[in-house]
């Protein structure tokens, strides 16, 4: 199956290596993913108030554009997800929101929410199928207790993302076993890390980091997996370093026996700060 | 010029989608939001001083900021109340007016200089709740 695919800004810069083995393994396993052009950052934050209009614009195209295509939205980036899902959820219900976006937007066809927004998990599970997954695996991560950090934005509200149980998620879990480790379950494992009040004031997240990882070791998790890159920053910088933090993509490229995944900081998602001011989505 | 607060409190009613009259003040809101600390007015006191008009205050608190939108409360209301809609209304109308952003673009590089792994979407999202 192929799949239109929305990298978002994140996954071109600080973290390349979500994109990077997300797209090898899914080579991997028979599934195409292929890049809307000239896609634009969808903002990262989902607009709440009603009356935001032109902060949802760039989310409309990238879901006309995969509308244009036939195909469904595939997105990697916990946060591309929550926008994606909710502006379109917005489209499809809200007709106000609907007449404004495609009056400024005057696309050749009208768009109302038609696009399904599909996370790289749930292509996972609903497309390849975890026991196929299973069989693919090469390198059975045998013995490794790996706890699912879901955070909040792949999950609530659940109403409008219907990813999963929002208080008893299991997908991530059953992606660890897939790829033969001992997923771990843990209280905190779908509670905010702090998300970007990490910029003026790190201390409040810096003590939610804290919490999470603690709770986790407590259970028993000795690693945890994330699909966001802002968690990822936050779980790596005021966690311990006791606890080894990856991207849920690294571990899948490990488990197919496609090669081995960089120590954090030498890889694809080393940096430097002139990549960040390069800003949303224009460098590649 | 800023209007009355009574028509404030209608605007932050519209914006947010929120029926904030169905609130049942059993404070689970409050229980599961993890910057209960951080807030001056908690995601119950948001529901209680909207409904009762009372936005003056709300507005002028600038722990408004340290709300996570995290969506706890929202997913774990009884009643679908939506706290954090109301919080977000309440931040926006402040950011709107001049001078009440939370975020300034001149901070940008410092932080960037004192931290290069800072992720885009962290700055991005920051710039969410920038208005000039």
């Amino acid at each position: 199956m192929t799949y239109s695919y929305y990298p978002g800004c994140t996954l071109k810069t600080k973290a390349k290596d979500l994109d990077f083995y997300g797209r090898e393994c899914a080579r991997a396993l028979g599934v195409e993913l292929e890049e809307i052009e000239e896609w634009q950052c969808c903002g990262a934050v989902y607009p709440v108030v009603r009356d935001e209009i032109a902060t949802k614009l760039s989310a409309v195209r990238a879901l006309m554009a995969a509308r244009d295509e036939g195909r469904e939205l595939l997105t990697l980036c916990s946060a591309c997800h929550h926008v994606l899902t909710r502006v379109n959820h917005d489209m499809l219900t809200d007709p106000d929101v609907r007449a404004k976006a495609n009056n400024y937007l005057k696309p050749q066809v009208p768009y109302a929410g038609e696009t399904k927004v599909v996370h790289y998990l749930q292509m996972l599970r609903d497309e390849v199928g975890f026991d196929v997954l299973a069989k693919a695996v090469k390198n059975p991560l045998k013995g490794r207790k790996i706890g699912a950090y879901y955070g909040c934005l792949l999950l609530r509200p659940s109403k409008v993302m219907a990813f999963d149980d929002p208080e008893d998620p299991r997908i991530i879990e059953d992606f660890i076993k897939a790829l033969g480790a001992t997923p771990v379950v843990y209280a905190m494992r779908n509670e905010c890390c702090g998300g970007y009040v990490t910029l003026k004031s790190e201390e409040q997240s810096r003590e939610n980091v804290q919490r999470i990882i603690k709770n986790a070791r407590n259970h028993g998790a000795e690693e945890l997996i994330t699909a966001c890159p802002l968690c990822m920053y936050n779980l790596r910088k005021f966690g311990d370093g006791g606890m080894r933090i990856e991207y849920i993509t690294e571990l899948l490229y490990e488990a197919l026996g496609l090669g081995s995944v960089q120590e954090p900081g030498t890889g694809a998602d080393a940096g430097t700060p002139a990549d960040a001011v390069c800003g949303a989505g224009l460098k590649s | 010029m800023r209007l009355p607060e009574a028509e404030i409190a209608a605007v932050v009613k519209q914006i947010s989608g929120s029926d904030v009259k169905k609130c049942m003040k059993c404070g689970k809101c409050s229980a599961t939001c993890p910057a209960y600390g951080e807030m001056r007015f908690h995601p119950h006191q948001f529901v209680t001083m909207v409904a009762r008009g009372r936005v003056d205050e709300l507005l002028k608190d600038e722990t408004v900021a340290r709300c996570l939108s995290c969506f706890a409360c929202v997913e774990r209301c009884p009643r679908g109340v939506e706290p954090a809609n109301v919080v977000a209304a309440i931040r926006v109308i402040a950011e709107r007016e001049q001078g009440g952003s939370n975020f300034v673009p001149d901070e940008v590089p410092g932080l960037i200089e004192a931290d290069g792994e800072i992720p885009q979407q962290a700055l991005v999202s920051a710039f969410r709740r920038y208005r000039k």
